[in-house]
């Protein structure tokens, strides 16, 4: 749903404007303030409203099929690897606060740098395998698949 | 207009587009080519780019090997009927083969997959999704790709493909703007993968105002994928195959956990159950090997997604209507109504914000479902794309042609939407394709394949103009007025984007005319593509943000025009509940048991359309259910 954004709490530091993925958050020039320039542009994927240190952020249905009166709020937190949402009914008869994990790890430790992984074979290369492959596809010794190792054959024709 | 050219020269692979399939490519080709200058060009931010930018709640595409569960095939055989036959069997069995291993990588990064408690394995929604916790999937993926990247260029509209000189029909890099500086990008490469996204808001969209952005796949998902391999000469197929979503009214919220997991289901505005009795008559259609309800019933076989659509459709035209979901059975146990609602926060926030805004509480209402507009794509439970080689090992050989999924035009590699034929690939199979691509591009490059490419300076400067003419239509044709949008000389981007949704779903078969086209309608809609093609030569954008979309819209319109010329050629109904073709209302396996391949030569601008023999993989991968239902001669 469309987010908007509260005038007394956005600083213009312009986080949003550098996640949004539809480049619909920008700085108004008077105001030096984010602001939504094309609603029906928005997804309400709420990255902005993530991104956004102030909490300044937030959504209002689309207008064209959400009533007036609603909130969902979210806080992410990257440090604590969860996120927290808050989801309040227009008739305030239901106030749900519900809390997921993001992440298992601290953010980025348990990436590899392939430009420090040992350099394959040629005879990796010859194969078909991909990084970290046999081994990551079950886990075990096993090989990777292949119409031989399955039994099947590809064919023309109508099969059902 | 003083924007700079800045070039960026020297580069192994370019990674056009970093969705799931780009962040894929990009952290794959380091391993393969550690010495290799690897580069990503993305129009937003790769934390939040792509589909996958808001997150997801389940990997749709896990084999489960490991834990016993399926094995590639299986896999390849329920694509092939949910897609009704038409598949690349090649490309879906090698990216099935090593999806898995991109998952584990992922719970490796960080990634909260859920546990089956008993078993250990990972909790299934059904038998080939498993449940995440999936809100940073996104920014979890591009982590890796950045740490693979030599540099990444965020806020790069890239526009078109650069061709080479000195060999035709080979890829020489890209060019675009960057959508804040408005400067001028060019990046010369020995290889492009393109990873750019499939096309939501070509046709007319159900919402309306200020709820047009509310589409099922994302808004930014420009059908960039297509518009940029087509107008490179790429042969693309299955371009007819969109794909058309039974979801929560309005909001588009997810249903596969719903149905799956907690095992709501649905029913008429009267309480009825309304499948089955359309069956019969469908089966007709389409013929008892696509559709055999007693063989769904006690098989893992799914009833494909397109006819299940039909039966909602026909309901909702007999005057049945709404369909709705039953959830008031499930939502009584607290533990599911969490999951129904943690479903939507991780991946479609705006059913939830729906719901709170229409008070809909699951537990005492049953929500209306309702069938979308049209979406052409290639990653999800559809198969559009551009034409590519498929695996040495695997691959007949009218599917191959030297590097795995490399499309026709030499040194253009596909992943994720791009990649045509291969549906079912979701977030995790887009990965996977990504690495499948990456590993091929620095093989094409060891090869010697990209030796002695040569772009002019006039190529670079004959694409600049071109990429800035919207800004200059707009300057010469602005002041001839007093001011608002309305100028005879030339449409803005939203003007032309109405233009285009209108023209889709009146002649191709949107949501408007309940889904249906034929050969005539088809041949005015042709013609009238035509004309709108010439005012897209005037289309004028007032900013650096407008010509963003100018240039949207444009791939926009490359992808819709090869979506009529795939229509029109599959003389057939092949997937009823997408789209049907009035002219002919059936399924025609002794003509059109083949994929569509389609070539614009892109000096004329004209089409050729093929067909090409379909292929499916044969031997032991049964169900045994199914396997006993046929010893007793049921099939």
């Amino acid at each position: 749903m469309p987010t908007f954004v509260y005038m007394t709490r956005c600083d213009g530091c312009g986080q949003c404007v550098d996640i949004c993925p539809s480049d619909i958050m920008h700085i108004d020039k008077t105001l030096r303030r984010a602001y939504n320039i094309e609603p029906n542009m928005c997804w309400e994927c709420y990255s902005c409203v993530k991104a956004c240190p102030h909490h300044a952020i937030d959504v209002r249905g689309y207008a064209d099929f959400a009533p007036l009166g609603h909130s969902v709020r979210v806080h992410r937190d990257e440090e604590k690897g969860v996120i927290a949402w808050r989801i309040k009914f227009r008739n305030g008869k239901k106030d749900m606060d519900l809390l997921a994990p993001i992440t298992t790890k601290p953010w980025g430790a348990g990436h590899p740098k392939l430009s420090e992984q040992p350099a394959p074979s040629a005879e990796m290369r010859n194969s078909e395998l991909l990084f970290n492959e046999p081994k990551y596809v079950r886990m075990d010794d096993g090989g990777l698949h292949t119409l031989e190792s399955n039994g099947l054959e590809i064919k023309e024709g109508v099969y059902y | 207009m003083g924007y700079k050219t800045i070039i960026e020269d020297n580069i192994d692979i370019l990674v056009a587009g970093a969705g799931l399939g780009g962040t894929g490519a990009a952290f794959e080709a380091r391993y393969w080519g550690q010495n290799k200058k690897i580069v990503i060009a993305e129009k937003a931010n790769i934390d939040r780019s792509g589909a996958v930018a808001q997150g997801l709640y389940a990997i749709n595409c896990y084999m489960g090997t490991r834990f016993g569960e399926n094995n590639p095939e299986d896999h390849v055989r329920y694509a092939r009927i949910d897609l009704m036959g038409m598949v690349r069997e090649d490309l879906a069995f090698d990216m099935a083969r090593h999806v898995d291993s991109a998952v584990h990588q992922f719970e490796e990064w960080g990634m909260p997959i859920m546990r089956n408690e008993k078993t250990g394995a990972y909790l299934r929604e059904g038998r080939w999704q498993i449940m995440i916790h999936g809100e940073s999937y996104k920014p979890l993926v591009a982590e890796a790709a950045k740490n693979s990247a030599d540099k990444v260029f965020n806020r790069i509209c890239v526009t078109h493909l650069l061709m080479d000189e000195a060999k035709e029909n080979r890829v020489a890099g890209a060019v675009g703007f960057n959508v804040r500086t408005g400067n001028y990008h060019v990046f010369k490469s020995k290889t492009v993968i393109c990873g750019a996204g499939g096309a939501s808001n070509i046709f007319k969209p159900r919402s309306i105002g200020e709820g047009a952005g509310r589409v099922w796949y994302a808004p930014w998902s420009s059908g960039s994928a297509y518009g940029l391999m087509i107008e490179a000469g790429a042969k693309m197929t299955q371009m007819e195959n969109r794909i058309v979503l039974a979801r929560f009214k309005d909001g588009y919220g997810p249903v596969g956990a719903y149905f799956l997991h907690l095992k709501t289901y649905t029913q008429n505005a009267y309480g009825e159950e309304y499948e089955s009795k359309w069956f019969p008559a469908l089966q007709e259609m389409v013929g008892k090997e696509y559709l055999d309800p007693e063989v769904s019933h006690t098989t893992h076989r799914p009833i494909p997604t397109c006819l299940r659509n039909h039966a909602i459709i026909s309901e909702v035209n007999a005057g049945r209507g709404p369909i709705q979901m039953v959830t008031m059975e499930a939502f009584q146990d607290p533990h599911l109504e969490e999951i129904g609602w943690h479903n939507f926060l991780g991946m479609t926030v705006g059913q939830a914000v729906l719901w709170a805004a229409t008070d809909v509480d699951p537990k005492y209402e049953n929500p209306e479902l309702t069938t979308s507009e049209p979406y052409v794509m290639g990653s999800h439970a559809t198969g559009c794309g551009a034409w590519c080689s498929g695996p040495e090992d695997v691959s007949p050989e009218e599917y191959f042609w030297g590097y795995n999924r490399m499309t026709t035009v030499e040194g253009l590699f596909g992943a994720g939407d791009a990649v045509g034929g291969t549906p079912h690939a979701f977030s995790s199979g887009s990965f996977t394709e990504g690495r499948l691509s990456a590993k091929a591009a620095c093989k094409y490059i060891d090869d010697g394949k990209a030796e002695g490419i040569v772009v002019s300076d006039a190529q670079i400067q004959r694409r600049k103009e071109e990429i800035y003419k919207p800004m200059e239509t707009y300057t010469v044709g602005r002041n001839e007025i007093v001011a608002g949008s309305v100028n005879p000389n030339y449409i803005n981007p939203r003007q032309g984007l109405d233009r285009l949704q209108k023209l889709m779903d009146e002649y191709c078969g949107g949501f408007g005319v309940n889904y249906m086209t034929n050969d005539k309608l088809l041949s005015i809609g042709l013609k009238k593509m035509a004309i709108l093609g010439e005012d897209l030569d005037k289309v004028a954008a007032s900013d650096i943000h407008e010509l963003l979309r100018a240039w949207e819209l444009k791939h926009r319109f490359l992808t819709s025009e090869a979506v009529f010329q795939h229509t029109m050629f599959r003389k057939e109904t092949r997937w009823p509940g997408y789209y049907y073709r009035g002219d002919a209302l059936k399924v025609d396996d002794e003509n059109w048991h083949v994929l569509t391949v389609s070539r614009r030569d892109p000096k004329t601008g004209e089409y050729t359309m093929e067909k090409a023999p379909l292929y499916h993989l044969v031997g032991d991968i049964e169900d045994k259910d199914l396997a006993k239902l046929k010893a007793e001669g049921h099939h």
